[in-house]
C-alpha cells in the first residue's frame, strides 16, 4: 500500500479535518452524507495519530518546515511526546464526540448544523496544529485559529445572550493572546534568537531571573485558554454553546490547548531546570493554587450543571499549571497524565449533562432528583466521570494527582500538597451530591422549583434515556476513564519521554 | 540698524511670508467657499514669489544668450513656477467648479449652512 | 528589445497618461474601460519587468529625460524601494479594473463613465510618476496630477456630500502640496539642485549657516506629506473622501494613494536627508511616534463608533497608516521593514475589504451597518473575503497583517521601546471590535427584507476580490515577495546610517 512517512502522517492529521471542513458544506442538502464525512474524517484522524504513536514511542521525532514568513519565524511542525499525547486525546475523542454531536444536534433540532460541523472540523485541525507545533509561532498561529473557529460555535444559538458570551470569549482570548502572548513570543525571539521548542529550553542564560519571571507571567496569562484566574471568565460564558462544543472544545481541545501550551512552554522554552535555578516562580504556584481553590468554591455554588462543570474545569486546569509550576520531572509527568485523565472524565460529564438536556430538558442540578433511575446509563457514566474528577481509583484521575503529590513532597513544597488535598475534598463536595441526588433523592414535583405551569408538565413528562448515539458516546468515554486507570501505559510512557529527553 | 538691514536684504521673504500666512488664515477663518479658494490661491501665489525672487541675480540680465553679457538671471525658477501657476489655475478652476455644483446641490456656499443642512459630515 | 527595456521607467508613466487621453475621447463607458484595463495591465507588466531588473542588480536604474544629464535634466530613478511601491500601485490597479466595469456602470451615470476612467488613469499616472521620478519638482507636478484627478473621482460619488468631501480634500490637499513645494523651494535655494539624489549629496556638504533653511525645509516637507498621507491629526479629510467616493475609486485610493505619500516621506527622510539627519536635527521621530500611537488608538476607536462601514474602514485606514509612519519613526531595520511591508500588506487587505463593500453596495445599494444584517449567508463569498481581510487588519497570525506587526514589534523592542510593542499589539484589539461588529451583524442577525434575495456579485467582481483575499493569506505565510523585498529596501535605505 502507501508508504507514508512520519512527516506525511503529521500533515495528514491536519489536512484531514481541513479537507472535511471544505467537503461538509458541499453536502449541506443531505445531512446523512454530511455527518458521514465528519465521521470518516474523525476515524481517519484517529487512525493517523494512533499510527504515529509507535513511531514516537520508538524515538522517531518527525519534523518539517513548511514556510518561513519571517527569517527565524517558520511555520514548522515537530512531534514530541507531550504533543503526541495531546493529539491522541483530541483525535480519539473527536470520533466519540462526532457520534454524540449527531445525536445531540438532531435530538435538539439545532439550526445551522452545517456551519457547526465545519467550524468543529476547523477547530480540530487547529488543535492538531497546536499539538504538533514545532515552534512558538506555529503554536500561536493555530492557537488563534482555534479561538476564531470556536467563536461561531459559542455564538451558535445567535441569541443576545450567546452573542454577549461570544464577545467575552473572543475579546478575552484574542485580547490576552495579542497583548500578552504575542509580545512574549516577540521578546523570546529577540532574546533567544529562535522560537523553536527544544528540550531543556532556549532561554538559559539569555535573561535574568526577574526578567524570566516576568516573561513567564506574560506567557502564562497570555494563554487565556488555560483559564488561570483572572482570565477565566470566557469559560463559564462559553457554556451557552451547544453541549458537544462544551464537551470536546471547552473540556478538551480548547482548554487543553491552553494548559498544553503552558506546559510545553515551561518545559521546552524555559526549561524546568532553568526555571528551578532562577527560583522566581513561586508566584505561579500561588496563582494556580488560588485558582484551584477559588474555582472549586465557586463551582460549589452553581446550580446550573454546565456552569458547575465549567468552574470545575477552571479548577482542574490549574492543577496542570500547578504541577508544572512545582518544577520537578515527576510533577511534570503528573501534569501530562492529568491532561489525558481530565479530558476523558470531563467529556463524560459534559456528555451526561447534554444527555440530560436532550432527554429531560433539564439544566439545573436542583431538578435532577431521582433522574438516575430514568437515565441509568447517563448517570452511571456521570458517577464514573465524577470519581475521575475527584481522583479516586479506579479512575484515570488518580495518577495525575499521585505524581503531582509525589513531585511536591519530594521537593518539600507543602503548599501544593495542601492545595491538592483541599481541592480533592472540594471536588467531592460539588460532585457527589449530584450523584446522590440522582439516585437517592425522591423526584420532587416541579412546582417546588418555582417553574411555570407548562414547564411543570414538561419536567414531569416521562422521559427515558437520550438517543442512542448519545448513550453510546458517553458510555465509551466512561469506559475510557476506567481503562486509563488499569492501562495507563501510553500516556505514562509519553509523559516519561517528555521529561526524559 | 542691523535689524533694518537684515529686513531690507530679505524683504522678499517677508512679503512671501506675509502672503503665505494671510492666505492660510483666509482658508481657515472664512466660511464662504469662494473666499476660501481665494485664500488658497493667495497662499499658492506666495510660493511663486519664494521661487522667483532668488532667481534674480544682481547685475544679471534676462537669460537670453548673447556675447555682450556674462551674468544672467537663473531661468530655472521661472520655468518651474510657470508649471506651478498652471497647477494653481487648474486647482482654482476645479475648486470653483465644485463650488458651483455645491451651490446647485445645497443652494448655499456657506460652510456652516451646509453643515447644518446635512449634519456634520 | 534593448531599447524597449531601456525606456521602461518613462513608459511606466507614459502608458497610463496616453491611455487617459485616449479614454477621454471615448464616447462609451465600456470602451474607456477597455482602454483603462489594458493600460493598467500594461503598467503592471512594466512594473514587474522593472522590479526584476532592479532586484537583480545592486545599482538603481537611472533614466535621463531627453538626454539631459543629471542633475540638469529630469531623472527617473528606480531603486528597490520604489520598484516595490510601483508593484503595489500597479497590482492594485490591475486587480480592480476587471471589477470596475459592473460597479462603475451601477454607480455612475453612463455619460460620465468615460470621464471616470480618464480620471482613474490620470490618478494612476500621477501616483506612478511620484514614485518613479527622481526629481523633487517633478514629484510636485505628479502629486498635483494625481490629486486633481482624485478630487474629480471623489466628486463623482452619487451623494451630494461627495462634493463637499471633494472640496474639503481639495483645500487640504492643495495646502499639503504647497507645503511640499515650499520645502522643495528652500532646498533648492540651499543646494541649487532639484534632483533628489543630487540634493542628498549636496546637503552633506552644506555649511553650518545653511542648517536653518534645511531644517525649515524638512519641517515643511514633513507636514505637507503628512497631510497627504493623512497622519493623525491631519486625517480629517480622509474618512469623508473614502466614504463618499464611488466604490472603485475608494478601493483604488485606499490601496494606493496614501501608500505613495508614505513612500515619499520615506524617500525624503532616508534618501534625501540621509537617515540620521531628520532624527537628530528635529524631534521628527518622537513626533511621528506620538502621532502614530495616537492614531492607532484614537482612529481605531472612531472606527468602532461608526455606523457606515465605508467610513469605519476609512478610520481604520488612518490607524493602519500609522503603522507605516511608526516604522519610519523607529528607523531601524526591522521597524522600517515593517513599515514598508505594511504598505503592501495594508494595500492588499484594505483593497479587499473595500472591494467586498463595493460588492455589497452593488447588490444592496447601501453599506450602512444595519443594512448588512444577515448578509453573510446571502453573499457568502463576498463576506468570506471581508472576514479574511478583516482578520488581516487585526493581525491574526497566518495573515499579511501579522507579518507587518511582527516586524514592527521586533523593531520597537530592538530600539528599547518596550511599552510601544504592547501598544502595537493592543491596538489590534480595537480592530477586533470593529471588524467583529460587522461580522456579528452580517452572520448572526436575521436577513432584512432588502437583503433577502441578494447573492454574490457576478464573476468579474468576485474574482478580483477572491484574489486579494487569497493574497492576504498568501502574504501571511510566503513573504519573499513582500517582506523579503521590503527588507532589501530597508537595508538599502539604512545604508546611510552605517
Amino acid at each position: 500500500m502507501f508508504a507514508l512517512s512520519p512527516e506525511d502522517l503529521v500533515v495528514l492529521a491536519l489536512l484531514i479535518p481541513a479537507i472535511a471542513a471544505v467537503l461538509i458544506p458541499l453536502f449541506h442538502k443531505s445531512p446523512n452524507v454530511r455527518e458521514a464525512v465528519t465521521l470518516v474524517a474523525a476515524a481517519l484522524v484517529a487512525l493517523t495519530v494512533w499510527s504515529l504513536l509507535p513511531l514516537v514511542l520508538s524515538g522517531i521525532r518527525p519534523s518539517m518546515k513548511l514556510a518561513e514568513p519571517v527569517p527565524g519565524v517558520a511555520l514548522a511542525f515537530a512531534v514530541e511526546p507531550l504533543g503526541m499525547l495531546f493529539a491522541l486525546v483530541a483525535g480519539s475523542l473527536w470520533i466519540v464526540n462526532s457520534i454524540y454531536s449527531i445525536g445531540y444536534m438532531r435530538g435538539n433540532h439545532e439550526p445551522r448544523q452545517t456551519s457547526f460541523y465545519v467550524c468543529f472540523a476547523i477547530a480540530i485541525a487547529a488543535t492538531m496544529g497546536i499539538a504538533f507545533a514545532g515552534n512558538l509561532f506555529t503554536l500561536f498561529l493555530f492557537y488563534e485559529v482555534l479561538t476564531l473557529s470556536t467563536y461561531p460555535l459559542v455564538t451558535h444559538k445567535a441569541t443576545p445572550e450567546a452573542m454577549r458570551a461570544g464577545r467575552v470569549y473572543l475579546m478575552l482570548l484574542i485580547g490576552t493572546s495579542m497583548v500578552l502572548l504575542l509580545p512574549a513570543i516577540v521578546i523570546t525571539g529577540v532574546l533567544a534568537g529562535t522560537l523553536d521548542f527544544k528540550a531543556g529550553g532556549i532561554l538559559d542564560g539569555k535573561i535574568g531571573a526577574a526578567g524570566l519571571s516576568l516573561l513567564l507571567a506574560l506567557f502564562v496569562f497570555g494563554i487565556g485558554k488555560a483559564a488561570l484566574m483572572p482570565f477565566h471568565f470566557w469559560l463559564p460564558a462559553a457554556m451557552v454553546a451547544p453541549t458537544p462544543v462544551s464537551a470536546l472544545l471547552h473540556a478538551v481541545a480548547v482548554v487543553k490547548a491552553g494548559v498544553f501550551s503552558v506546559l510545553k512552554i515551561i518545559v521546552y522554552v524555559f526549561g524546568i531546570d532553568t526555571l528551578a535555578r532562577a527560583g522566581t516562580t513561586d508566584w505561579l504556584v500561588w496563582a494556580a493554587s488560588a485558582t484551584v481553590i477559588i474555582a472549586s468554591l465557586v463551582a460549589l455554588r452553581q446550580d446550573n450543571l454546565k456552569k458547575r462543570l465549567a468552574y470545575s474545569t477552571v479548577s482542574q486546569l490549574s492543577y496542570v499549571i500547578l504541577a508544572a509550576a512545582i518544577l520537578t520531572p515527576l510533577s511534570a509527568i503528573g501534569a501530562a497524565m492529568h491532561i489525558a485523565a481530565h479530558a476523558v472524565a470531563k467529556i463524560t460529564l459534559f456528555f451526561a449533562a447534554g444527555s440530560i438536556y436532550t432527554a429531560a430538558h433539564k439544566t439545573e442540578i436542583s431538578q435532577l432528583d431521582g433522574i438516575g433511575w430514568k437515565m441509568p446509563w447517563t448517570m452511571t457514566a456521570f458517577a464514573i466521570g465524577a470519581l475521575g474528577m475527584i481522583g479516586l481509583p479506579p479512575t484515570a484521575g488518580f495518577f495525575g494527582k499521585w505524581f503531582m503529590l509525589q513531585g511536591a513532597t519530594q521537593t518539600g513544597q507543602w503548599l501544593p500538597v495542601a492545595v491538592i488535598m483541599a481541592s480533592t475534598v472540594l471536588n467531592a463536595a460539588y460532585f457527589l451530591p449530584i450523584v446522590f441526588r440522582a439516585f437517592f433523592a425522591e423526584a420532587r414535583p416541579a412546582y417546588s422549583l418555582g417553574a411555570a405551569a407548562n414547564v411543570d408538565s414538561d419536567a414531569q413528562h416521562d422521559h427515558g434515556e437520550a438517543p442512542w448515539p448519545i448513550v453510546l458516546a458517553l458510555s465509551l468515554t466512561a469506559l475510557a476513564t476506567l481503562a486509563l486507570f488499569f492501562a495507563p501505559d501510553v500516556p505514562l510512557a509519553l509523559a516519561k519521554l517528555m521529561v526524559g529527553g | 540698524m542691523t535689524a533694518l538691514t537684515t529686513f531690507l536684504e530679505h524683504y522678499n521673504y517677508f512679503i512671501t511670508i506675509f502672503l503665505m500666512v494671510s492666505g492660510l488664515y483666509i482658508v481657515i477663518a472664512r466660511g464662504n467657499m469662494i473666499k476660501k479658494l481665494v485664500g488658497l490661491s493667495l497662499f499658492q501665489t506666495s510660493v511663486y514669489l519664494l521661487y522667483v525672487a532668488p532667481g534674480k541675480i544682481i547685475g544679471g540680465t534676462a537669460p537670453i544668450f548673447d556675447r555682450a553679457y556674462t551674468v544672467y538671471s537663473n531661468p530655472l525658477p521661472h520655468v518651474l513656477i510657470l508649471t506651478a501657476i498652471v497647477v494653481g489655475v487648474a486647482t482654482l478652476a476645479l475648486g470653483l467648479a465644485l463650488v458651483v455644483r455645491i451651490n446647485e446641490a445645497y443652494g448655499t456656499i456657506e460652510e456652516d449652512e451646509i453643515f447644518s443642512a446635512d449634519g456634520e459630515i | 528589445m534593448m531599447a524597449f527595456e531601456h525606456h521602461l521607467p518613462i513608459l511606466q508613466v507614459l502608458v497610463p497618461m496616453f491611455a487617459a487621453v485616449l479614454s477621454a475621447f471615448c464616447m462609451r463607458g465600456t470602451t474607456a474601460w477597455a482602454v483603462a484595463l489594458v493600460a493598467s495591465w500594461a503598467a503592471l507588466l512594466i512594473a514587474v519587468l522593472l522590479a526584476i531588473k532592479v532586484f537583480a542588480s545592486p545599482e538603481p536604474i537611472s533614466y535621463v529625460m531627453g538626454g539631459w544629464t543629471v542633475p540638469i535634466g529630469i531623472e527617473y530613478r528606480v531603486d528597490r524601494l520604489n520598484a516595490f511601491v510601483l508593484l503595489l500601485v500597479t497590482i492594485i490597479g490591475a486587480v480592480i479594473m476587471p471589477y470596475a466595469r459592473k460597479s462603475v456602470a451601477k454607480e455612475i451615470d453612463s455619460h460620465q463613465q468615460a470621464w471616470f476612467y480618464t480620471m482613474y488613469l490620470l490618478c494612476l499616472t500621477g501616483l506612478l510618476g511620484i514614485t518613479v521620478t527622481g526629481d523633487a519638482f517633478n514629484v510636485f507636478v505628479f502629486m498635483e496630477i494625481s490629486s486633481l484627478s482624485t478630487y474629480v473621482l471623489i466628486a463623482l460619488g452619487r451623494n451630494r456630500r461627495a462634493l463637499l468631501a471633494s472640496y474639503q480634500y481639495l483645500i487640504v490637499g492643495t495646502i499639503g502640496a504647497t507645503f511640499y513645494v515650499i520645502g522643495v523651494g528652500l532646498l533648492y535655494l540651499v543646494t541649487g539642485s532639484l534632483n533628489l539624489a543630487d540634493i542628498a549629496s549636496r546637503l552633506g556638504g552644506a555649511s553650518a549657516e545653511f542648517q536653518r533653511p534645511i531644517i525649515a525645509a524638512l519641517a515643511f516637507l514633513t507636514v505637507g506629506i503628512c497631510l497627504k498621507l493623512a497622519l493623525f491629526p491631519l486625517h480629517v479629510w480622509l474618512p469623508n473622501a473614502y466614504a463618499h467616493a464611488p466604490s472603485v475609486a475608494t478601493v483604488f485610493l485606499a490601496g494606493t494613494a496614501t501608500k505613495v505619500a508614505v513612500y515619499l516621506l520615506i524617500r525624503i527622510f532616508y534618501s534625501v536627508y540621509g537617515a540620521a539627519m531628520p532624527f537628530t536635527s528635529l524631534p521628527v521621530s518622537e513626533i511621528l511616534l506620538v502621532m502614530s500611537v495616537a492614531a492607532m488608538v484614537l482612529a481605531s476607536l472612531s472606527a468602532v463608533f461608526e455606523s457606515d462601514t465605508k467610513r469605519m474602514l476609512a478610520y481604520s485606514s488612518v490607524a493602519q497608516i500609522s503603522y507605516m509612519t511608526l516604522g519610519i519613526a523607529l528607523a531601524n531595520e526591522s521597524g522600517l521593514t515593517g513599515g514598508i511591508v505594511h504598505m503592501m500588506n495594508h494595500g492588499v487587505m484594505k483593497a479587499a475589504l473595500f472591494l467586498a463593500l463595493g460588492a455589497v453596495f452593488f447588490r444592496v445599494g447601501s453599506v450602512r451597518l444595519d443594512d448588512l444584517a444577515g448578509i453573510g449567508r446571502k453573499m457568502p463569498l463576498t463576506m468570506a473575503v471581508f472576514v479574511v481581510a478583516g482578520l488581516g487588519l487585526i493581525g491574526v497570525p497566518g495573515t499579511a497583517g501579522f507579518i507587518s506587526k511582527w516586524y514592527l514589534a521586533v523593531g520597537a523592542i530592538e530600539k528599547g521601546y518596550w511599552p510601544l510593542a504592547f501598544v502595537i499589539v493592543a491596538s489590534s484589539l480595537i480592530a477586533v471590535v470593529y471588524i467583529g461588529r460587522v461580522i456579528e451583524v452580517a452572520y448572526f442577525r436575521e436577513p432584512s427584507a432588502n437583503v433577502a434575495s441578494t447573492r454574490d456579485p457576478p464573476l468579474s467582481m468576485l474574482v478580483p476580490m477572491l484574489l486579494l483575499g487569497a493574497a492576504t493569506l498568501y502574504l501571511g505565510v510566503y513573504t519573499e515577495w513582500s517582506a523579503g523585498l521590503a527588507q532589501d529596501a530597508a537595508r538599502m535605505l539604512l545604508g546611510g546610517l552605517k
